[in-house]
């Protein structure tokens, strides 16, 4: 992919969807290997061995590995290293890893989403590295006459048994670099059984640096003659300023700039504040507090949460705006004598909240524009700094650095054309940093949803039909005209649902129907979008059908997915393979024998809840054992996960960290966290409102991988979306209350 | 006006705001940018640095408040990095995004200092101001334990320490 063109349309429209879009999956898999192959790097010396743009190889023996992709907590630094590192044979304690700045003609997709980092790079990563193994054979078989085939590689070093010699990377590094790679499609790749790296657990490669406190985070960045800027946003979103005090903000202590910044009505992009740029950010804040600013009206300074939910009530009267999936006769299947079970069930709109608030750093100068950026899409936040300042890529220099969480907040760079824009005002390098407040009133918020679902079960508790009439936020008249082909459904970012949504395709009589409400708050990507929600009210949904049917709740799951599914339409070239329901039968019946459910007996007030879910080609099933006390306080007891995520687990030391953290940070959101909207604006401001769990709320997840012979696919994201109903039917198990509505501090779980 | 206290054992002297607070001396005044801002309201606990051996949120500490005294922040902790909760801390590969953990390490060290062999319910007591995002708190856990049973070997550090906090 080419883009040293300033507009690049399709690449651009292929980042933004991904950034706004409903579902976070990239569809395709960039053939990484062979641009790294057309587009090997120049090497630093002449004697430097630098074969493709990720490995480097002195002849001191230093080898260096470079990190493509955006760090935020996920582990990618260390992963995609060690997949390289494996196939070229390296002493992975001795390797370097380096951190890419943006370089999409090296390193082509550059960016921390959809959990797909593992599947899109599993193969390319090791062809980057058994194409370096096989030059370094090369060498040392033309250093030594023999054949190539004599020739074993082990910890950087290549041995020929027959002689007992051995020769190291290092040493064979100026010869390599005269040799030319062998093309990367054909390489020769190790057996699986033959990893040394990959499958063994490694510790992150910047736990030292987070150890002893130094830089590494966005926030930390340092740049000569550096000033530091707030920037404070209308709280009803997009709203214009009408006037500002500038004039007294400007004799404040250490202030050098305040100035309004127009801003336009997209919400993905620069909008409209007062920025106040001092010598220090503490000055910077301290004058802020003096700030006195009017905003114009704006026409979504009505809507609310309430108003949210009355409206969804009222549509949910109505025939849907449009029909999402047909399959069979549901309208038939609900009368016939069947027994027929309808729920509303709601979740809020929730905060990122990612622990390291939005900042950014840029400089421009002379035209150029270089950042210091945590973003998830470094790629997108180029094209909008081009689109908004008026710049080619080619004058903008974008350095990648550590951020502190991300969970999808950091996929959109709000944050980043800001301080493009202050730092072209003021001229020197401006370090932009928001504040906590800042951060949680003006986030992209994972969408409130609605959902009504009806089912029928026939005589013998079989579920015979379905249908959820989705209530969500978009745009009402697009929704309500045909549909356009090929045009994206007028969902707001990440407020969609797939047709293909489990159960479809499971139930002979199937219908999903969405309307949406129009919305003047940003909404986007959080830890498993859509998913997060939609598992919560389509599993719990399911063990209401289960109670009905009087049956075990884990068995009526399987049964379900012992249903013959009805054919999945294929997908486009590179789309990620369909639910396969064998798989998460595989999970279930794992996970039915871990956490021995069905055969524990539990003390009154603890009981247990189970759910499923596949997103991001993950299949995840959780058993959680919770307490609930008479008076309504739960604590979650433990949670038993199995997963699915193919043949291998490159990091298990990560893999584990990450689906600890996936179900901790389910249940965190399910206790307690809501952003309410009154008057247009978010209501919650901090954690005192908006509570993150804390150590004491921890219960011990144990976990359990089930290999299975496929490609290996992420693991930052689907360990999430079961977790919630899980808990939500423990609770139920307890209490007898279902819980159809989030978050759980807002229920009442007392029971006697 | 100026302030003087020291900073890992180094005497310091700055002049700032009287409410500036001391996270942002740290950070932005003396370039020690291991302390990190995470709130403000003292919720989260990444801020936590040691004011005469105690934890204290540098985002609500101003910096009038502190001087005269001996901070220890993280890049103080020990000299080389070897205290045995940052070993444990990379022993068990603690960090997801790492952001908060200069904070979570700072209060586990406190804790340890005054008890050195901590229940889980006393982990959970003296943690409980230290949020993590990521939700590394099994890890945190099962590091302190680790810690907790591991010999100090950079002793000269622990000791450099402890005489500045008590200076």
């Amino acid at each position: 992919m080419d883009t040293k063109t300033p507009v690049d349309r399709r690449q651009f429209l292929r980042v933004s969807a991904l950034a706004g879009g409903g579902v976070l999956l990239a569809t395709y898999i960039e053939p990484v290997a062979n641009a790294s192959a057309r587009l090997a790097g120049e090497p630093k010396t002449a004697a430097d061995f630098q074969p493709n743009a990720f490995i480097r190889i002195t002849p001191d023996g230093s080898i260096t590995i470079i990190a493509k992709n955006p760090e935020i907590g996920q582990g990618v630094k260390t992963m995609l290293p060690m997949i390289i590192a494996d196939e070229l044979d390296a002493d992975w304690s001795k390797v370097k890893i380096e951190q890419a700045p943006l370089d999409t003609t090296k390193f082509q997709r550059q960016f921390a989403g959809g959990s797909t980092a593992t599947p899109t790079n599993w193969m390319p990563m090791r062809k980057v590295g058994a194409t370096a193994r096989a030059v370094l054979v090369s060498a040392a078989a033309q250093t030594w006459n023999v054949p190539e085939s004599e020739l074993t590689t082990s910890a950087s070093t290549v041995i020929h048994q027959a002689s007992n010699r051995k020769i190291s990377y290092g040493e064979l590094a100026t010869k390599a670099a005269t040799l030319t790679p062998p093309d990367m499609e054909t390489v020769k790749l190790k057996d699986p059984k033959d990893f040394t790296i990959i499958g063994k657990g490694m510790p992150g490669v910047d736990n030292r640096k987070i150890v002893t406190g130094k830089p590494l985070f966005g926030i930390d960045v340092t740049v000569p003659g550096m000033l530091y800027a707030v920037f404070e946003k209308a709280p009803v979103y997009a709203a214009k300023v009408k006037s500002a005090n500038l004039d007294e903000i400007k004799k404040e202590p250490g202030v050098k700039h305040a100035f309004v910044v127009d801003g336009g009505q997209q919400l993905q992009g620069l909008l409209g504040g007062v920025a106040i740029v001092a010598d220090s950010w503490w000055a910077a804040r301290s004058a802020r507090s003096k700030l006195k600013v009017t905003w114009d009206e704006h026409p979504t300074s009505s809507q609310s949460s309430k108003s949210f939910d009355a409206q969804a009530a009222e549509l949910a009267k109505k025939a849907p705006m449009r029909s999402l999936r047909k399959d069979g006769d549901v309208e038939s299947a609900f009368g016939g004598g069947n027994k027929v079970v309808e729920a509303a069930y709601y979740y809020p709109f929730i905060s990122h909240a990612p622990l390291e608030p939005q900042n950014c750093t840029a400089h421009f100068k002379d035209g150029k524009l270089e950042i210091w950026s945590q973003s998830q899409t470094p790629e997108s936040g180029r094209a909008m700094c081009m689109q908004t300042l008026g710049l080619k890529d080619t004058d903008i220099t974008i350095n990648m650095l550590r951020g502190g969480g991300g969970f999808g907040r950091r996929l959109n760079n709000d944050y980043m054309v800001e301080a493009a824009w202050i730092a072209k005002q003021v001229g020197v390098p401006v370090k932009l940093l928001w504040t906590r407040e800042d951060d949680m009133q003006h986030d992209f918020y994972r969408p409130a949803g609605y959902h009504f679902i009806k089912g029928a079960l026939d005589s013998s508790g079989k579920l015979v039909a379905w249908r959820n009439h989705f209530v969500s936020f978009g745009d009402p008249e697009r929704m309500s005209a045909a549909p356009q082909p090929n045009t994206p459904l007028p969902f707001a970012p990440s407020a969609g649902i797939g047709a293909a949504e489990f159960p479809a395709r499971f139930i002979p009589n199937f219908a999903l129907d969405a309307s949406v409400m129009p919305l003047g708050v940003p909404t986007g990507a959080l830890r498993a979008p859509g998913s997060n929600g939609i598992a919560f009210a389509t599993q719990s949904f399911i063990d209401e059908l289960a109670a009905a049917a009087g049956k075990d709740p884990l068995q009526f799951r399987l049964d379900i997915l012992s249903n013959t599914p009805i054919a999945q339409d294929p997908g486009p070239a590179g789309a990620p393979p369909a639910f396969e329901a064998a798989r998460m039968r595989g999970v279930l019946e794992l996970i039915r024998d871990k956490s021995g459910w069905g055969k524990t007996t539990l003390p009154k007030g603890t009981g247990m809840g189970v759910a499923f879910h596949f997103s991001h080609r993950g299949y995840f099933a959780e058993v959680v054992q919770a307490t609930v006390a008479k008076d309504g306080t739960v604590k979650v007891d433990k949670v038993w996960v199995a997963g699915d995520v193919g043949s291998q687990i490159i990091n298990p030391l990560n893999a584990e960290n990450q689906v600890q953290g996936a179900v901790l940070d389910g249940i965190g959101e399910a206790l307690g966290q809501e952003i309410t909207i009154e008057n247009g604006r978010a209501t919650q401001s901090n954690f005192n409102t908006f509570p993150l769990l804390r150590l004491r709320q921890a219960p011990p997840v144990e976990l359990h991988f089930k290999i299975t012979d496929n490609p290996p696919t992420g693991l930052g994201e689907p360990a999430l979306p079961p977790v919630v109903p899980a808990l939500c039917s423990a609770i139920h198990a307890v209490t007898g209350k279902r819980i159809r509505s989030l978050p759980l501090s807002k229920q009442d779980l007392k029971w006697v | 006006m100026t302030f003087t206290f020291k900073v890992n054992g180094k005497s310091t002297t700055v002049d700032v705001p009287a409410d500036m607070p001391l996270l942002w001396v740290l950070r932005d005044v003396l370039d020690l940018k291991g302390t990190k801002y995470g709130c403000g309201i003292g919720q989260c606990g990444a801020c936590t640095v040691h004011v005469t051996g105690t934890p204290r949120r540098s985002c609500r500490t101003t910096v009038s408040q502190v001087n005269g005294s001996a901070i220890t922040t993280i890049e103080g902790l020990s000299a080389d990095g070897t205290h045995p909760v940052q070993r444990a801390w990379e022993a068990v590969d603690v960090p997801q995004c790492g952001y908060c953990q200069a904070g979570q390490i700072m209060s586990a060290a406190a804790l340890l200092a005054r008890n050195p062999n901590p229940s889980d319910a006393d982990i959970d007591t003296a943690m409980n101001g230290n949020l993590c995002r990521c939700g590394t708190y099994l890890r945190i856990r099962e590091a302190i334990h680790k810690a907790a049973a591991m010999p100090a070997t950079d002793s000269n550090a622990a000791n450099r320490t402890s005489k500045s906090d008590k200076n």
